[in-house]
């Protein structure tokens, strides 16, 4: 076990688990946003650096600083070591610089975006962003992308952090997109014309921190803060089949992974459940989804069950 | 003149052929290691000569040798980053054109202390007639037993392979190198693990730039503690130093480090003064990478001492008046170059460079070619344009993956440290400065901001 200090907060967690994580066992404000690292996919993290904290003592034994700041997810903790997230100047700086860049090229298009609401890049820039932006030049621009039959790629919007691309790796059999191109103009695409075709491939729907992969069976249908989450189930033969359905009225408008309280789906789901049942006929509800994330969502409609309950009373 | 321990038979006339080079005492080494020493023996012996790493970080070799993990079952590989990409160096492509079997026998030798039976060069993909030579070289080697199966008889089984990149500039950081020899797209790893413990197909592995690896072969030959009586203080040996720019001879030159700068600069022996008896504004003394330094800050550093060519001296007053050693690409500019021009060029470089998978690197170096851009080419820049520079590479550099945003920000930040008046006069005056250069206003003042 290793005692560690995160924002002069102490706890104590299993060795070899990462600073982003141990944070995340205390919650709340210590917790380091994070774009790009998802907890279910292996050697995923460490490209956003939006995570990025200082350490202010390495640990009980050597308790130098570490002369960098470095990425939270991709850190071991160490015992005695001492992290500073809000409470350091370097890191809150830092941080407005990475998120002046991930949004130096993003469209802004948030009002014509899907993902508006329940966007991982839109609540950065909402906590840590500058209301003006500096850059002043074009906007790199990329063609809108249909990548399968049930998937939109909007490159403008995507910050290349490789969710979609180790989600594809790891759960479905041959990826057939990646990562082209270098630097600034590195893109996710197909390759050559290859579509996108397998029972998980929606999911990299899910694990898409922004509008970058939408789902074309939703597309434009609503504004996610005007339906009703739900979480459902059904028998699927190729997955769990435990979802949250999206509702208007007694429409199915959608259908997601369950997301835990790190924005991330707690399973995968297959493209059936997904795309193909968009009936209430197919699938037995089970309650309101939880949703505690200060995304849009949350602040406007939408109580808890039990915040509910009470105000009935 | 300066001892010659790499360079000495580089001119003689075949020597790229195995007979002539082991009529010129070449291979010796090998015959040293294998037969009388241990594999520890000869780490041990690369200790003592406090050799640092030739391809810029200057990290002791001896030390990144002994971190290498040795688990019982898993091999253990060398890999020799040739790699050379930085704009101004070209010193590890002449050794390799003139001498390969120079790095053969490195390669040998530090693969037999390291414990290596598999060894690759990496070689950077424009180098491909080197790569030809090196090829050829390889399989002389093969046929003189030097490689191959129970070397000399002392039961070392051995192969050498040489595979070139495809020219990408981020394949010379190590990890970016190591996904790229294993068929990967060349982007940097996430460190830790650190190479030595999982490096090539996660095995420990050990990445050395060539000329490092070349240094072993005299270290072994002639011992540790004889190679460490060259240089001065913690830079040790002779060091190869590629110059170019505006100096009357300009090629690969070997120094012993703590050779004075104004003697390496201004002597005939060496790159022979300025050329066209034009005056000194700056010098890149280690590769486009590290920081530019004005006339007034390079032949003294700013205590007034004369500065010399070693790790240390360069670096005196760290990046406020100082520069570094880096990789030994030295770089000269006369009074007619722009030092604008010079940074946004160099910006491109990296701009153009960049894998593109940290986000502060992928976006900040687009950013910083664009404002330079338009502060070079009258643009409609204000002033305030030279304090944008400074926040995005301020944000970009120790924020990054790997070392390529801080290559990327470092010359940025020292152009406007040291040159600002220049960038003021582009700004004032867009049109003028399309025609006519600033020039060399002040030749011996410096700020610090």
């Amino acid at each position: 076990m290793a005692k560690v200090t995160i924002d002069d907060k102490i706890i104590e967690v299993p060795d070899g688990t990462t600073i982003l994580n141990a944070a995340r066992m205390i919650g709340g404000d210590v917790v380091p946003p994070a774009m790009c690292y998802y907890s279910k996919l292996k050697g995923s993290g460490g490209k956003c650096r939006t995570c990025l904290v200082e350490v202010a003592a390495g640990s009980e034994k050597d308790p130098r600083p570490m002369p960098k700041l470095v990425a939270s997810c991709s850190t071991n903790v160490m015992d005695g070591m001492v992290v500073k997230n809000k409470t350091s100047e370097k890191v809150m700086d830092a941080r407005k610089g990475v998120v002046e860049y991930l949004l130096m090229n993003h469209p802004l298009d948030c009002p014509v975006c899907d993902q508006a609401g329940e966007c991982n890049l839109q609540d950065l820039g909402y906590e840590h962003g500058l209301q003006k932006t500096r850059y002043e030049f074009e906007r790199r621009t990329f063609e809108v992308q249909d990548i399968g039959d049930n998937i939109k790629l909007h490159m403008n919007r995507c910050i290349l952090c490789y969710r979609c691309v180790y989600t594809a790796d790891q759960i479905t059999e041959g990826r057939v997109h990646g990562v082209m191109g270098r630097g600034d103009h590195a893109e996710i695409s197909t390759y050559i014309t290859k579509a996108i075709d397998n029972d998980f491939s929606g999911n990299i729907i899910d694990v898409c921190p922004v509008g970058a992969l939408t789902d074309k069976t939703f597309r434009f249908k609503s504004r996610v803060w005007f339906t009703r989450p739900m979480l459902a189930h059904r028998n699927c033969d190729k997955c769990c089949g435990k979802t949250t359905v999206w509702l208007s009225g007694d429409d199915v408008l959608r259908v997601t992974g369950r997301k835990d309280q790190n924005g991330e789906v707690e399973e995968f789901i297959c493209n059936t459940c997904r795309f193909d049942k968009k009936s209430l006929a197919d699938w037995s509800i089970e309650g309101p989804s939880h949703i505690d994330k200060h995304s849009v969502i949350s602040q406007n409609h939408y109580e808890l069950p039990s915040d509910n309950i009470k105000r009935l009373k | 003149m300066g001892r010659k321990l790499l360079l000495e038979h580089a001119k003689v006339p075949g020597i790229r052929h195995i007979d002539t080079y082991i009529q010129h005492g070449g291979y010796r080494s090998v015959h040293k290691a294998l037969k009388t020493m241990t594999p520890d023996e000869v780490v041990e012996e690369v200790k003592k000569s406090g050799l640092r790493g030739r391809g810029g970080a200057g990290f002791p070799t001896g030390m990144k040798w002994s971190f290498l993990a040795k688990p019982e079952g898993i091999p253990r590989y060398l890999v020799c980053n040739a790699d050379e990409s930085e704009p101004g160096t070209f010193k590890d492509r002449y050794l390799m054109e003139y001498l390969p079997h120079l790095l053969i026998e490195g390669m040998i030798t530090s693969s037999y202390a390291l414990g290596a039976n598999t060894s690759y060069i990496y070689i950077r993909g424009e180098y491909r007639w080197v790569y030809t030579i090196l090829v050829e070289a390889i399989a002389e080697a093969y046929a003189k037993g030097y490689l191959g199966k129970n070397i000399l008889g002392s039961g070392f089984n051995f192969d050498l392979y040489v595979q070139p990149g495809g020219g990408a500039y981020i394949c010379g950081e190590e990890t970016a190198l190591l996904e790229s020899l294993e068929g990967k797209r060349g982007n940097p790893r996430m460190k830790p693990p650190f190479p030595a413990i999982k490096g090539l197909w996660q095995s420990p592995t050990v990445v050395n730039n060539v000329e490092t690896i070349a240094a072993v072969v005299p270290i072994v030959n002639e011992g540790g503690d004889e190679y460490a009586k060259i240089g001065i203080g913690k830079s040790t040996g002779t060091k190869l130093i590629s110059a170019c720019g505006n100096i009357k001879n300009s090629g690969v030159y070997e120094i012993d480090l703590g050779l004075p700068v104004d003697e390496f600069l201004n002597s005939d022996e060496y790159c022979g003064g300025v050329a066209n008896g034009k005056r000194l504004k700056a010098v890149i003394p280690g590769g486009s990478s590290v920081p530019i330094v004005p006339a007034g800050l390079f032949y003294k550093n700013i205590k007034g001492e004369d500065r010399l060519m070693s790790y240390e001296s360069l670096s005196d007053g760290g990046f406020a008046s100082g520069t570094m050693m880096g990789s030994g690409g030295f770089i000269v500019y006369d009074e007619d170059q722009c030092i604008v021009r010079n940074t946004w060029n160099l910006a491109r470089f990296y701009n153009h460079e960049s894998c593109g998978q940290c986000s502060p690197c992928r976006e900040g170096t687009g950013w910083l070619v664009k404002v330079l851009d338009k502060i070079e080419h009258g643009k409609g820049a204000t002033m305030a344009d030279i304090d944008l520079l400074w926040d995005i590479q301020r944000r970009i550099e120790g924020n990054t993956i790997c070392p390529l945003g801080d290559a990327a920000a470092w010359p940025v930040a020292a152009a406007i440290r040291h040159f600002r008046d220049e960038f003021e006069w582009h700004i004032k005056n867009p049109q003028l400065a399309q025609s006519k250069n600033y020039g060399l206003v002040k030749e011996t003042v410096y700020q610090t901001v």
